[in-house]
């Protein structure tokens, strides 16, 4: 298994949000709410970073 | 005018999962499962060797099987890429990346007693698979630790 960089990206922040929601909330709405917050934070600052990391590079 | 003294520091516990101290109404008290009885830290443990496991025994089947496809899937993927399986302790990074493994409980064991997982790194793929792994490990000690707390009464369940 030899996934893309963004990928492996994608399958991190969706494993961790989803344990993320179910232990820091206690509803299941909530739940969902807070781990859909968590894996938009973890896909967004990947992005962000690797802009931030290729305007440095430049 | 507040009755409390000059700079104290207020703060909600509004919408934390543990909040400290709770104190639980008599009637939800005695719905929960500490109220049965027995040995309190088995879902801890039970939750560290098999990810999900605590969950299950406290008969939350959704969110221990979220929580099992989760950490398993992670600690899977980790060793499809290739992942290393830290067996010893050289430095200070390979201590705290062994101590990760090891949260992963049996699936640790299992793993080494079949010999998967890679020796060394030598591809981009496997070092993530490495921290694939490790972050399982901790994910999973997470999971336990909130296993306990619904045993306990600390998180509602």
């Amino acid at each position: 298994m030899q996934p893309s960089h963004f990928t492996a990206v994608l399958l991190f922040a969706l494993c961790a949000s989803v344990v993320f929601g179910i232990t820091m909330r206690d509803t299941p709405r909530r739940m969902f709410r807070y781990g859909l917050y968590c894996f938009a934070l973890f896909v967004g600052s990947a992005i962000v970073l690797s802009w931030v990391m290729f305007l440095i590079a430049r | 005018m507040s009755d409390q003294p000059p700079g104290a520091v207020r703060y909600s516990q509004k919408g934390m999962a543990t909040p400290p101290n709770r104190v639980a109404p008599a009637g939800r008290a005695a719905a929960r499962p500490n109220a049965q009885g027995g040995f309190v830290y088995l879902p801890l443990i039970a939750g560290w060797l098999v990810p999900g496991a605590g969950h299950f025994l406290l008969r939350k089947w959704g969110r221990g099987s979220l929580l099992a496809a989760s950490i398993l899937g992670m600690f899977i993927m980790g060793l499809a890429m290739q992942g290393k399986l830290y067996t010893g302790a050289h430095d200070i990074l390979e201590i705290l990346s062994l101590v990760g493994d090891l949260c992963n409980g049996l699936a640790y064991f299992v793993s080494r007693a079949l010999g998967v997982g890679a020796d060394q790194v030598q591809v981009t793929t496997a070092d993530w698979g490495s921290r694939f792994i490790v972050v399982a490990g901790l994910l999973n000690v997470i999971s336990a630790v909130d296993a306990h707390n619904l045993r306990t009464g600390r998180k509602p369940a």
